[in-house]
Parts: C-alpha cells; structure tokens; sequence
C-alpha cells in the first residue's frame, strides 16, 4: 500500500473548484498582453480591453481541461527519459533561481559567480535520488540580461539532467528555447522529447503580467512543459484561510492553462505553485511553515482531482544556516510532499525563504529524498508469509545477518543512507573527528565535485551550445564568456 | 491637551472613525493644526511604531494606525498648507524597470505614508526617467527604488547616475530582497531599507538631512 496524505475531502475541492471558476467568469483575470487577451477573446472569453480583463466561461476551462496531458516524460541532454510525471509519482528538483549561495568554505551567504554554478552542476550530477537540475541561482559575473539563459547554458554544458528553469523577460526566452535546440537538434525533436520545465508565475491576486503570460503562450507553441507557480500570500494577497487561499490558486492556475492550452492544445503543464503564509510580525513569506506546506498538498490534490501532473515549492527551509531548523523544515516538507504525491517537488538546497541555494544543505536534503522514497515504497509482503521456517531459522542460527532471506531483501527494504547521515558510535564518531553535519556535507560535497565525470552530450552540440551563448552575450555588452574553472 | 492624547490614543488603537471625529473637534476648538499633527497623529505613530518594533504588535495592527493617520490628514491637510506647516516630505517610490514585484514596495509606501510622508507611488516596472521627472515634478526630497530580482538591480544604479546627471536634490534610499547596504554604497545611493519599519527611519533621516 502506497501511504497517502490526503487534506482534501473530494466535496470540498468541488466546491473550491467552482468558487475558482465563478471567480474567472465573473470577477475575470487581469491581463497585461494584448496578444493573450485577443487570443482569449477569438476563442469566446469576454475582453475588457481598457481594464486589461478576460472573463473566462466555463466552457473554455473544460475544453483546456480536456486537452492538457494526464501527465509527460522528460529527457536529459541524451535523450533519455529520466521523468514519468504522472499518477502518485515523485521527482525532486533543486530549488530554483536563488538570489545568493550559501558558501560553504565561509560560512559566508553572497553572490555567486560562474565557479558557484558549475560546482553545483557537478554536485547535482552525483545525486541519484534528485533527477533534475534547476537553474538554481543567478550567476552574478554575466550582465544580467543574460544572467537567465547564462545559468541554463551552464546547465546544458556541463549536466546531463533535465533542468527546470524559467524566464525573467519576453526576449530571454528565444535564447533559451535556441540552446535547447542546439542540444535536440530540431524543434520537432525537442516536441518529442521535452528538456526542460519553465516556471511561470501569476501575480496574484488573479492577475497574468505582459512578461510570464507571454512565456506561456512561447512554452506551449515550443512544446515546452510549463509549471504554473501561482504564490497567493494567505492573509496578504489571498484570505487568510487555507481553504480561501486554494481558491485563489485554483483561479490563477485555471486561467494559465487556460491560456496554454488556447496557444497549443495538449501543451504539457504541470498544476505547481508556490503559496505561502505572510508573516505579519517580520513581513517575510515562509516557506517552511506548516501552513505553506498544507497549502502546497491541498493545491496538489485539487490538480489531481483535475486529472493533471502537479508541483509544489515545498521542500524548504527560511533558516539561514545549514541548521536544526533548516532540517526539520525541508525534512516536513519533503515528507508530506511525497505521501501527497505532488510530482516535481521543488526545493532541496534551499534556505532563506527561497533566496540562497546551499550545496551542503542540497545533499543533506538528498538523503531526506532518498528515505522519503523509501517511506512511499510502504510496507510490503516480501516472503514474510508463512514465517515459521524463518523464525526456526533464526532459533536454531541465533541471527539472521546471513540468512538467505535476509541476503535477499536487504537492499530493497533497509535504506542505506550517505555518509551525511551520522550512524556511527559515540566512540567510533570521535574517532573519525566528531564531524559535525555541516563537516560532512562539505566532505561530500568535495567528493562528488571530485567524482564529476564531463557530460557525454556530443562535442559539437556542447561547441554550439557555446555559440549561441556567447552571441547572445554579445548582444548585451559582454564580447567573452567568464572562465569556466 | 487631553484631546490631543485621545487623538493618538485612538490612531494607536487603529479607530479611523474616532479619529476623524476627534481631529474635527480638535480644529474646531481652535487647536494649531500642526499641533494636532504632531502632538497628536504623528506622536500615536510614533508609539505604534516603537511596539511594531519591539514585535507587541504586528503589521495589520500598524496598517490600521496607518488608516487612522490618513483619516485625521484628510482634516488637516488643508489648515496646514494654511498655516505653512511643514509636511514630513514626498517620497517617490516604485520597483524599477524589468521589475513586477511590488509587495514589498507597496508595504513601504503605506508606512511612508503613515509616517506623514506625500507619497507618489510610479507602480512597478518604472523607467529611471519616470522616476526622475516624477521627483522633479513632486519635488521630492526622497527616491525609494525596489528590486527584487538580480537582473533589475542594475536598473537603480541607473536612475541614481540619472539624479545625478539631472542635478535633482531629491535623495535615493534603495531596498528588496538582492540589495544591500554594500550594494547601495557600491551604486552611489543615499541609504539602503531592510523593511517597511527601517525604511521609514531611513527616509526620515534622509529628509532631514542627514
Ligand atoms: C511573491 C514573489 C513573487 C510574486 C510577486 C507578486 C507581487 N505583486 O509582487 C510573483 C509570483 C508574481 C513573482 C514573480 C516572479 N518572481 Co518572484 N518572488 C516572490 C517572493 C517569494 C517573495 C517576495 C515578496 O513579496 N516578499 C514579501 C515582501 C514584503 O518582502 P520584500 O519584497 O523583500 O520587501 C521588503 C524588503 O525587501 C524591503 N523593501 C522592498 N522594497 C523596498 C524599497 C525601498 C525603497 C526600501 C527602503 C525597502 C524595500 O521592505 C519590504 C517590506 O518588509 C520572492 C522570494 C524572496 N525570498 O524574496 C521571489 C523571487 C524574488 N522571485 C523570483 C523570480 C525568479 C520571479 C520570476 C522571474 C519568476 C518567473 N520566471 O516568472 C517572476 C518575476 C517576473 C518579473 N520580471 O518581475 C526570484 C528572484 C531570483 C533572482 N535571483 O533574481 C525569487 C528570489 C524567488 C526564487 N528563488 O525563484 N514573484
């Protein structure tokens, strides 16, 4: 048996549901492109063009619901499928785009540079239980109107996985659409096999800028799987209660797939966000409250009941540090996340709301993903039945540690966690140096950038990849690319 | 002079409608209206404030003093451009271009205000020439420039050289999550706010002078 959150009853996503669906019909969505608007309006939406508003019928929202994909694969720089977004399964992703790193040498939170971004690609490579890269942070060398598609270059150049990014302007996306190409080779291979996920994000309240509308009209013509980050801020910019709040969500997400599936019906999207709760004694939105997550899983279950692959920013922690706090966080969040089932689960490595990626923290978070899969692979009959003949054994052997049953099932039911997780004797651990956790994330950190083998993508394609980058760079004042050491 | 402390008593207790009500008698029994204003209005404030600081009270509990602020001004507004009172300054504020997040920015200009500060608010997404002409037109003594992205942040160095350029007075004080107090330095900006709270300081600061 799978184990299973479930915040939800079935009636009252129903009724969430038609609150978020009289919402867009009657109140409408603002929108701030001309272009999306005119689209919702030649398909039967109501167009208050002055006030920049679509009023979505019904109608629109079930011909979008029927043609938006149960769920897609993705495919690293190979071409080999590495995501079946789809049913109960889950897939972690770093969390994305974060404004500072936490440096683990310093202990010092700063700006990262191209260094930073390409250790990191080293580090995620190594980590078997997170299948996707993000553009994790904004390399801070590069000028910043290329800094989006510049953190996707690297992505691409060094990594195999598939990267879950987004775009920070209307323009950025045609770059970062071309280094995908460079890496498929032609737009129809890249339909047939999606690379990556854009992130674009409503402004809530129920509101689409020029900017991400526009991205997600471009991902859907390209194919592009997009996830929808809805982000109401309970109490701030959505009600204060957690049911008013998925509401609010629902009409955001509603109205961009919507808008995707009017660009290019069966576009891939996944029903994602990213709420939170405001905090109203320090006017910060955290991440690692128990109300987020709850939201997290709650908008997840209305996606699911929907028939569509989910999201969450869930797996994160507001702690500044590599801390108690920032494990107990992301650890409940990773935890839920996956008995909820929400598909991509973004988040590990992040800290300070969702401001500063730690690489230490990353393969920390790792080991919480790796026993999270274990917990969902549950409790299974593995031979146990009749168990006389075993505990006889066990009589008559005194142990069981070489028993054939115990050869033969071991790896599949005890975990065996890295060497971030301390589980040896008080005496043995003083020992090895009584290495404090944040010692040994920093050890393994060094030893997978240590055992980075290069991308295997072909030389050419890496040589092209290159190409554009740097034309696109030149375009923007910088004739040459930063050193990669 | 016990009218005066039921004023910023009940601005404390966040009660526009008393507010309003008390500041009306206040004018009509012929007190000065700056020291309505300051005896009154902006000393709640400052209590508010010092307790929002002290973390006994929370954001919606200032929101609503900031409410009851404005309540009273509406009253007094035109007796103090009659009387030649002082306001406490304009501020011009807005995210900078290539910018839509306005949270953050939003709460500083409702504290601003709070604080008695004229607030000319561009929005977000704000050209630096739309910021410079606005100050230029308002006669700000105070910037304030948002940004929340890395990609944006370069944008308010821009409108500082443009300040600059113009020979405006008016002060740049900066903010959002990206920026610093280095970063600030760094871009030749006057100050630098962490939150909505220090934001107001530092704004009172700059106007003064400092
Ligand atoms: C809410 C939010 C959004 C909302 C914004 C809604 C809105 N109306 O503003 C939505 C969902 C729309 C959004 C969109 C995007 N976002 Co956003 N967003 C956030 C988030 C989670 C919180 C920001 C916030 O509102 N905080 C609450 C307020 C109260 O705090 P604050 O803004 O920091 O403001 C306080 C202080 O900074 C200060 N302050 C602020 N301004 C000023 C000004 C002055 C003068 C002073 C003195 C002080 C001051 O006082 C304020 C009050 O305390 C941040 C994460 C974070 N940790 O900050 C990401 C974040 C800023 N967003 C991010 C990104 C990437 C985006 C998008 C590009 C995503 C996309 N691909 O579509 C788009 C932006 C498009 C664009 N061109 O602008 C990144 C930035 C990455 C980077 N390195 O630059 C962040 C860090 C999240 C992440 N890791 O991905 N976002």
């Amino acid at each position: 048996m799978r184990p299973t959150l479930r915040l939800l009853e079935d009636s009252l996503i129903e009724r969430i549901l038609d609150e978020a669906r009289t919402i867009v019909g009657t109140l409408g969505v603002e929108i701030h492109n001309p272009g999306v608007l005119a689209l919702l309006g030649d398909h039967g939406a109501r167009i208050d063009a002055a006030g920049s508003r679509a009023f979505i019928p019904g109608a629109l929202i079930d011909r979008a619901l029927e043609s938006a994909p149960s769920g897609f694969h993705l495919y690293d720089v190979l071409g080999q499928e590495t995501h079946h977004f789809c049913g109960d399964r889950v897939h972690f992703t770093p969390g994305s785009a974060a404004i500072t790193v936490l440096d683990g040498d310093t202990g010092e939170i700063r700006k990262p540079h191209t260094a930073d971004y390409i250790k990191y690609v080293k580090v995620v490579s190594g980590l078997r239980h997170i299948e996707a890269q993000s553009t994790a942070f904004i390399p801070a060398d590069v000028p910043s109107r290329v800094s989006d598609s510049y953190r996707l270059y690297l992505s691409l150049l060094y990594g195999e996985k598939p990267v879950v990014t987004g775009a920070f302007t209307i323009e950025a996306f045609a770059i970062m659409r071309d280094l995908q190409l460079a890496v498929r080779g032609s737009e129809t291979a890249l339909a047939e096999k999606p690379l990556t996920i854009f992130s674009c994000c409503p402004t809530s309240p129920i509101k689409w800028s020029d900017v991400t509308s526009q991205n997600v009209v471009d991902c859907a013509r390209a194919s592009i799987p997009v996830e929808f980050i809805s982000m109401p801020l309970t109490g701030f910019m959505a009600p204060v209660t957690l049911v008013g709040s998925i509401i609010e969500h629902a009409a955001e997400t509603l109205s961009g797939l919507v808008i995707s599936q009017l660009a290019n019906p069966g576009a891939p999207v996944l029903w994602g966000g990213s709420p939170a709760i405001f905090d109203v004694r320090y006017e910060t939105t955290p991440m690692g409250a128990v109300e987020t997550m709850m939201l997290d899983c709650a908008n997840s279950e209305v996606g699911k009941f929907l028939g569509l692959p989910t999201q969450g920013y869930i797996q994160m922690s507001d702690a500044k540090q590599l801390d108690a706090q920032a494990g107990l966080e992301s650890t409940m969040g990773a935890t839920l996340a996956a008995l909820s089932g929400i598909n991509s689960v973004s988040g590990p490595g992040m800290l300070d709301f969702e401001s500063c990626q730690s690489l230490e923290k990353l393969v920390v978070d790792h080991e919480v993903c790796a026993m999270t899969q274990r917990l969902l692979a549950g409790i299974e009959p593995r031979d146990d039945f009749p168990s006389l003949p075993l505990f006889e054994e066990l009589l008559r052997e005194k142990h069981l540690l070489i028993a054939k049953h115990t050869r033969k099932h071991l790896k599949a039911e005890i975990l065996v966690p890295g060497p971030v997780i301390d589980r040896a004797n008080h005496a043995r651990w003083v020992e090895e140096g009584s290495l404090t956790l944040g010692a040994r994330a920093r050890a393994e950190v060094a030893r997978l950038v240590a055992a980075y083998t290069p991308s295997r993508l072909a030389d050419e394609a890496k040589a092209e990849l290159t190409r554009r980058m740097a034309a696109e760079a030149k375009r923007y004042g910088m004739d040459r690319l930063p050193a990669q050491t | 002079m016990d009218l005066l402390k039921s004023i910023a008593e009940s601005l404390e207790h966040g009660d526009d409608e008393r507010v309003h009500a008390l500041v009306t008698e206040a004018v009509a029994a012929g007190l000065p209206a700056g020291d309505v204003l300051n005896q009154g209005l902006i000393a709640g404030m400052g209590v508010v404030g010092e307790q929002f600081r002290l973390r006994e009270i929370f954001l919606p509990d200032v929101l609503l003093a900031a409410r009851a602020m404005y309540a009273g001004l509406d009253v007094l507004k035109p007796l103090l451009a009659r009387d030649g009172v002082p306001t406490a300054g304009t501020v011009v504020i807005g995210s900078v271009q290539g910018d839509l997040h306005d949270i953050g920015k939003n709460l500083v200009g409702i504290m601003l205000k709070g604080a008695g500060f004229e607030v000319v608010d561009l929005g977000n997404d704000v050209a630096p020439e739309r910021f410079v002409d606005a100050a230029a037109r308002s006669g700000a003594a105070v910037i304030g420039l948002s940004a929340l992205l890395t990609t944006t942040m370069s944008v308010m160095k821009d409108v500082v050289d443009l300040v600059k350029a113009r020979g405006l007075k008016a002060r740049v004080i900066v903010g959002g999550a990206p920026v610093s107090e280095a970063f600030a330095k760094d871009i030749g900006a006057d100050a630098y706010g962490f939150d909505a709270a220090n934001a107001v300081d530092r704004v009172k600061a700059l106007a003064a002078g400092a």
